[in-house]
């Protein structure tokens, strides 16, 4: 287009104003951007991708001659690449790449007000995900990240060699803080490293906030003299404002925890305030993903969870909730494992099985322990490590607290299950095929894993996942 | 009680060959092994008392065990713990840790509270092993 078309009053289409830019090679300052659009008829692929580039950056739906005080091919995203879905007609991945200039430094608020701030309303397309983001270093350097990360909080809790434990309380509404707080004791004395407070619960009318901070720290210091190990409570400090948040978290720490939570709810500054609380004041901080399906579950809208993932470790927590693959909650195992990868590892590689659409360099910034939560039982440990690693907390709070000889009995399953198979997986032994095996031997030996097994051996949740890889199948079962 | 602090306090106690099968799992991944005592076992007492050198030479696991033995015969009524050590980068902590050997009798512990204003109560853990008259030396 001509230098004197592209500044006629009026509205000409974003991939003539600069927005498609095929010729265009990303910098690796450059704040990388995959986007699944889905045009409406009759709207060029690139058309479509390049509005996305002008809506998420510097366009409005019209020529404004005041771009023409700025050096605006700079602040210009531009849509580089534009590739059609296989098998997902109507479907493509759009690459956005934007300059490092259009963000502010250290701030998720900033960086989502523009990349998902107002385009994904934007008429041109149905639909429209944000599937994966490449953050350059120049990037991450500026933000703290997790207070401590897993090897400080390994190294905290003195804890080296196989997953962490840890149950919710349940039910979670509803109990008294004194009888909140036995349960705590039941599951922390039995064998587990960690109890939860749910989601939603803050400070309600059946239980205030203060009072079942006390009732839960005797459970805590009990359990510790009883079995000569650390061991903490989520204390969920989520309040309406941050000075309650606040007030909160300090009172947590002066009582002694180990660790406190907020839920996602409270929003990208809120949890950013906290994690610069937590390292300040040397408490671990755990993020429950409150709300995160609304937008994640669905394939051709939203944003995908591997970018919350991306965001929250920058934002700086030490636990996030990112799956289970064979638990009660959406998640497949390619997916799941893109998840793991990107909170864990210093250096993450492309892979479409995982879902993962750029090379991520995390330049040392610590890694978040990735929590596993949502009907898991004892019976699936070989399947749980197989999947998930060593570096995680597998949380099972139905299948703790549920077990028929109460919740000590549950957690100590649980317990002996694990170390049962860490021991065989360091022996040499294919823990995912001879699983039933060792939980079996294990259990000869451990009446309460004996039981946990006939309970729950056989209960699995084979529902077919929404969210998952392109380039793979879903599977049905595991 | 049972302290149950390392990688595998919920099973029964592990046997020489099973010692060597685990030591022989971190020298496969290149994770030195280190042997520590103490009759501390409190949560927090992160310092355990070194029983030589960590072995970073060592390929064999029975050197490992062998070293064990001679740890518990000097010193029969501790606690004594197995750790291997990860150096890569990203890790460079502690990759394993279990304890391998206990006092005939473990007494545990004991809450001290100090009650604060506001129902607040400061809570101290107290490891009943350490009301003992210590050995001299």
């Amino acid at each position: 287009m001509s230098s004197a078309s592209r500044w006629s009053a009026g509205v000409i289409p974003y991939a003539e104003m600069g927005y498609w830019r095929p010729d265009y090679e990303p910098k690796d300052t450059d704040v990388l951007a995959a986007f699944r659009i889905t045009p409406q008829p009759g709207v060029p692929p690139e058309e479509a991708g390049a509005a996305v580039a002008g809506e998420s950056s510097t366009a409005t739906w019209t020529v404004v001659w005041t771009d023409r005080l700025t050096s605006y091919d700079r602040y210009q995203g531009k849509c580089y690449r534009v590739d059609a879905v296989p098998g997902r007609e109507g479907e493509f991945i759009a690459r956005v790449a934007y300059d490092l200039d259009l963000f502010e430094e250290g701030s998720i608020a900033n960086l989502t007000s523009s990349i998902i701030g107002n385009v994904f309303g934007f008429k041109a397309l149905k639909a429209l995900r944000l599937e994966d983001m490449r953050l350059p270093t120049h990037y991450i350097k500026t933000f703290q990240g997790p207070p401590h990360g897993i090897v400080m909080e390994r190294e905290y809790l003195g804890k080296f060699g196989r997953p962490l434990l840890g149950a919710t309380v349940k039910p979670k509404l509803g109990l008294s803080a004194r009888n909140y707080g036995r349960v705590v004791y039941e599951a922390l004395r039995g064998g587990l490293d960690f109890t939860k407070d749910d989601e939603n619960i803050n400070s309600q009318p059946f239980m205030r906030w203060r009072d079942r901070f006390l009732f839960c720290m005797e459970a805590v210091d009990r359990a510790q003299a009883a079995t000569g190990e650390v061991k903490g409570h989520y204390m969920n400090v989520t309040a309406a404002t941050m000075e309650d948040m606040y007030e909160r978290a300090e009172f947590a720490r002066d009582i002694g925890s180990v660790i406190i939570m907020i839920d996602l709810t409270v929003g990208y500054t809120a949890i950013q305030s906290m994690a610069k609380w937590a390292r300040r004041n040397g408490v671990l901080l755990h993020l429950h993903r409150a709300g995160h399906s609304t937008y994640t579950r669905q394939k051709t809208h939203g944003v995908s969870f591997r970018v919350i993932a991306k965001w929250m470790r920058l934002a700086g927590v030490d636990h996030l909730h990112a799956g289970t693959v064979v638990g009660k909650l959406e998640g497949d195992p390619g997916s799941v494992a893109g998840f793991y990868d990107t909170l864990r590892l210093d250096r993450v590689a492309a892979d479409p099985r995982k879902g993962l659409y750029f090379d991520q360099d995390w330049a040392s910034l610590p890694g978040t322990m990735p929590v596993a939560s949502g009907g898991i039982h004892a019976g699936q440990m070989h399947q749980l490590l197989h999947h998930l690693g060593e570096d995680v907390v597998l949380q099972f709070g139905g299948g703790t607290i549920g077990h028929p000889m109460g919740i000590a009995a549950g957690a100590t399953a649980n317990r002996v299950a694990l170390e049962a198979m860490i021991k065989a997986r360091n022996e040499g032994r294919d823990v995912l095929a001879e699983g039933p095996d060792i939980l079996r031997a294990a259990a000869r030996h451990s009446r309460e894993l004996d039981v946990a097994l006939s309970t729950w051996g056989d209960v699995s949740f084979a529902f077919e996942s929404t969210d998952t890889p392109d380039v793979l199948e879903t599977p049905v079962s595991i | 009680m049972r302290v149950t602090q390392g990688a595998f306090s919920y099973l029964p106690d592990l046997t020489d060959d099973e010692i060597a099968a685990q030591v022989a799992y971190a020298l496969d991944r290149g994770w030195p092994c280190s042997i520590e005592f103490t009759d501390d076992p409190h949560p927090r007492n992160t310092y355990w008392e070194m029983w030589g050198l960590p072995m970073f030479d060592l390929t064999d696991p029975a050197g490992v065990v062998d070293a064990v033995n001679e740890c518990r015969r000097a010193h029969p009524d501790s606690y004594i713990r197995v750790n291997a050590y990860d150096a890569s980068y990203g890790r460079q902590t502690t990759a394993l840790s279990f304890i391998v050997h206990r006092p005939a009798h473990e007494p545990g512990f004991r809450i001290d509270r100090e009650e604060l204003s506001g129902r607040r109560v400061r809570a101290r853990l107290h490891p009943y092993a350490l009301d003992r008259p210590r050995k001299a030396g």
